[in-house]
Order: structure tokens, then C-alpha cells, then sequence
């Protein structure tokens, strides 16, 4: 059934097609020369116009637009090139300057510990003289304490002997006798009270 | 009448009948065409040249770049002695581009499909290039047409063919431009009859050979623009640089 009116509409369509271009006059309009003069007169006309105000007025603005943009963007690139340059000098310069900061840094660190340890050491030794001499002080008042020692002893035993003696017996004894006797005491064990 | 693939090229008058003297100059469809692709280079160029950004808009953007191919296309092929003419061929390829793709919105007359447009524009640039040549080298440049290198025997040969190769530069120049936007339009409009006379059930065919064709017909629209703006140049640096 589809087939059957497929094929009706298209022989039909063919026939129709063949009556449409039966009609068809045949000839170019393109060589008829009634318009000619008309076409011909126009096209002057307003290529004319057309290229009048576009070689006049549009041309050079859009000429002058790419170049004062080419120019523009050229400056733009020197400009950051420049730039670019400056900050690159600027980064060094700061990197010199750490450096040198960083060197002063040290030095002035290294003054310092110098100056701290010279300090340290005069001070030591000053104090080292005074303890030394403080010893010394100490150790010669002990030697002449220690000297005068037996005689201050032997003088007390003779004091308090004397006092001693006085009271159990009531009477004077001799101070030369009794110093007499310590002094021999003295002699025979003097090494077991002082040391010597 | 509307299968008649021919009446698209009828020319007829808008308005009153102009006569100078002998000469009909009515204004017609055609040149109603002319004047509608000439306003609209005008506008388009306009708005791009109107103010300079550094970001340019589209408009912009667009005459620009129509610039710059223009003048990379003339130097490329006729050198820097080219400059003086730029404007003239500018106009030329733009001219030639919007009439034809003005041809490409259906309803519309296509301008450079009539061959007395074309010849005349071809005739023009025919005289042009010939009088700057003679302006250029004097009688020097009938040296274009001895080629250097050739056989003493075959001279007069190649001299006839040069001279008649030069001499059908305008007519090859028009009939191209002529011819492929007549064939273009009139296989359109055939297929076109076809998608109607076939009808719903036949018409796909043909419909979607027809919108395979207006892809075609819109690249040739521009290839036959660029083809006659660059075959102009040629011409020109023959003019320009007689080296041959």
C-alpha cells in the first residue's frame, strides 16, 4: 500500500517536474542589454563612493589604530622590560646587602665574643691575684699566729698554774720556777700539743 | 516561474524610469544591491575604525583583521611598491565579498553575477594596471611580454601567446567571478525546484543536497572574492616589478 502511493507520488512529482521546466524561456538575463548602461553607471557610482570613503576617511583611522596600538603595546613590553631590569638590580642590590649585613653581623658578633673573653680572662686573672694574695695574707697570719702560739700557751700555763698553785696551796710560788717547769714540759712534748 | 532557475538574474527597475540623454540609468534591483553591500562595508568599517581601544571589540576586531589579510595579501604577492593601491584593492575585495555573500540571503540579487558588472570591474583593472606599467617602464614593459631564457626559434611563438594571454586577462578576470556565482546560484535554485516538485516524500534528497550547497556556495562566495582581489595583485606586481 506505502509503496504503491510512493511510487504514484513519485511519477507524478517527475511529470510535474518535466511540465515546470517545459515553460522555463530560455536565455541568460545576463545578456540582455536593456540594463546594461544602468549596471554600469551604479557600479561607478557607489564603488565610487565606496572606495573615496573608505581610502579617505576609514583606511588611514584603522591604519593609524594598528600602529598606535603596535606602538603602544611595544612601549607596554620596553616599559615592563625596564622594569623587569630595575627590580632585578633592586633584588641584587638587597641580596648584597644582606650579605654585607650578614658579614658585619659576624664580625661585629665575633668583636664581641673577642672583647667578652679578654674581659673574662683579665678579670680571672685580677681575681685570681687577689685570691692569691688573700691566701697569702691568711696562710703568713696563721704562720705568725702559729709562731706566736707556744709562747701566748706557755705564758697562760704559766699565768694559770700560777693562779692554780695560789689557790690549793695559799701561797706564792715563783713565776720564774714555774715557767721554768713549762719550759721544760715545752720542750719534752712540746710536738704532741702544737703539732710540730 | 518560481522553477525557472534563471529569473533570480532578471534585473528590473525600482522606481521611475532615469534617462540621460540616450542612456537608461534606472535604478534597479541590482543597483539597489550595490548600494546595500557598499553601506554595509561602510558601516561595518566604520564602527570598527571609530574608536582605538588596546582590547578591541568584535567590530573592531574584525575590520582589523579584515585589514591586515588585505595588506598581508598584497604584500605577500605584489611587494611593498604595492601601498599606493592598498585602498583601491581593499575596496575591490570587500566589494566583491559582500555582493556575493548579500547573494547568499535568499530573495536577494547577486551583483557579480552579472557578467557586465564583473567585466567592468576587470576592464578597470585591465586599463589600471596596463597604464601604471607604461607609467612604470615606459616602453620597457612590452618586455613582459618576452620571457627571458627562451629559444631564439620559439620567440615569436611565446610572444603571440604572452600577448594573448595578457589581453584575455580581463575577460578570464570576469568570467571566472561571473560564471562560478551564476553556476552556484542557478544549482541552488534547481535543487530547490526539485525539493518542491518532489514533494515530501522525494524532496529530502535534494533539500539536504541543497544545504550541503549553500555551504559550498558561501566558501565559493569567498574564494571567488579572494581569487579576484589577488589575481588583481598579480597583475599589479607584473606592472610594478617587471621581472620576468
Amino acid at each position: 500500500m506505502f509503496k504503491k502511493i510512493f511510487l504514484y507520488s513519485l511519477i507524478t512529482n517527475f511529470f510535474f517536474t518535466k511540465k515546470i521546466f517545459a515553460a522555463e524561456s530560455g536565455g541568460m538575463p545576463q545578456l540582455d542589454p536593456e540594463f546594461w548602461i544602468s549596471q554600469i553607471f551604479w557600479l561607478v557610482l557607489t564603488f565610487g563612493v565606496l572606495y573615496i570613503v573608505l581610502s579617505k576617511l576609514i583606511l588611514p583611522k584603522i591604519s593609524t589604530n594598528l600602529e598606535l596600538r603596535k606602538s603602544q603595546i611595544q612601549e607596554n613590553i620596553e616599559a615592563a622590560e625596564k622594569q623587569r631590569e630595575s627590580s632585578e638590580a633592586k633584588l641584587k642590590e638587597f641580596d648584597g646587602i644582606i650579605l654585607k649585613s650578614k658579614i658585619e653581623a659576624k664580625n661585629i658578633f665575633k668583636d664581641a665574643r673577642e672583647k667578652v673573653i679578654k674581659n673574662i680572662n683579665s678579670k680571672k686573672e685580677i681575681l685570681d691575684k687577689q685570691i692569691d694574695d688573700e691566701i697569702k695574707k691568711a696562710e703568713m697570719e696563721i704562720d705568725t699566729l702559729r709562731q706566736s702560739a707556744p709562747e701566748k700557751i706557755n705564758k697562760i700555763a704559766v699565768v694559770t698554774s700560777t693562779e692554780i698553785l695560789k689557790k690549793l696551796i695559799g701561797a706564792e710560788v715563783n713565776n720564774s720556777s714555774i715557767s721554768a717547769i713549762v719550759d721544760d714540759l715545752v720542750k719534752k712534748n712540746g710536738d704532741k700539743y702544737y703539732g710540730h | 516561474m518560481a522553477a525557472n532557475p534563471m529569473t533570480q538574474f532578471e534585473v528590473y527597475r525600482i522606481g521611475p524610469e532615469i534617462k540621460v540623454g540616450a542612456f537608461d540609468i534606472s535604478f534597479t534591483n541590482a543597483s539597489l544591491f550595490m548600494v546595500i553591500s557598499s553601506l554595509a562595508i561602510l558601516i561595518v568599517f566604520n564602527l570598527g575604525s571609530k574608536k582605538n581601544s588596546i582590547l578591541p571589540n568584535k567590530i573592531q576586531l574584525l575590520a582589523e583583521l579584515s585589514y591586515s589579510f588585505v595588506s598581508k595579501m598584497i604584500s605577500d604577492t605584489a611587494g611593498s611598491k604595492a601601498k599606493p593601491y592598498f585602498s583601491f584593492i581593499f575596496s575591490l575585495f570587500m566589494f566583491v565579498l559582500f555582493c556575493n555573500m548579500f547573494g547568499m540571503i535568499p530573495y536577494t540579487f547577486t551583483v557579480t553575477s552579472h557578467i557586465i558588472v564583473t567585466f567592468i570591474l576587470a576592464a578597470f583593472i585591465f586599463i589600471g594596471v596596463t597604464v601604471i606599467g607604461f607609467i612604470k617602464h615606459g616602453f620597457g614593459y612590452l618586455k613582459l611580454f618576452v620571457p627571458s631564457g627562451v629559444p631564439i626559434v620559439l620567440l615569436p611563438l611565446i610572444v603571440v601567446i604572452e600577448i594573448i594571454s595578457y589581453l584575455s586577462r580581463p575577460i578570464s578576470l570576469s568570467v571566472r567571478l561571473f560564471a562560478n556565482m551564476m553556476a552556484g546560484h542557478t544549482m541552488m535554485k534547481v535543487f530547490g525546484g526539485f525539493v518542491v516538485s518532489l514533494g515530501i516524500v522525494g524532496g529530502w534528497l535534494p533539500l539536504s543536497f541543497s544545504v550541503a550547497l549553500t555551504g559550498l556556495e558561501i566558501l565559493v562566495a569567498f574564494l571567488q572574492a579572494y581569487v579576484f582581489a589577488i589575481l588583481t595583485c598579480i597583475y599589479l606586481n607584473d606592472a610594478l616589478n617587471l621581472h620576468h
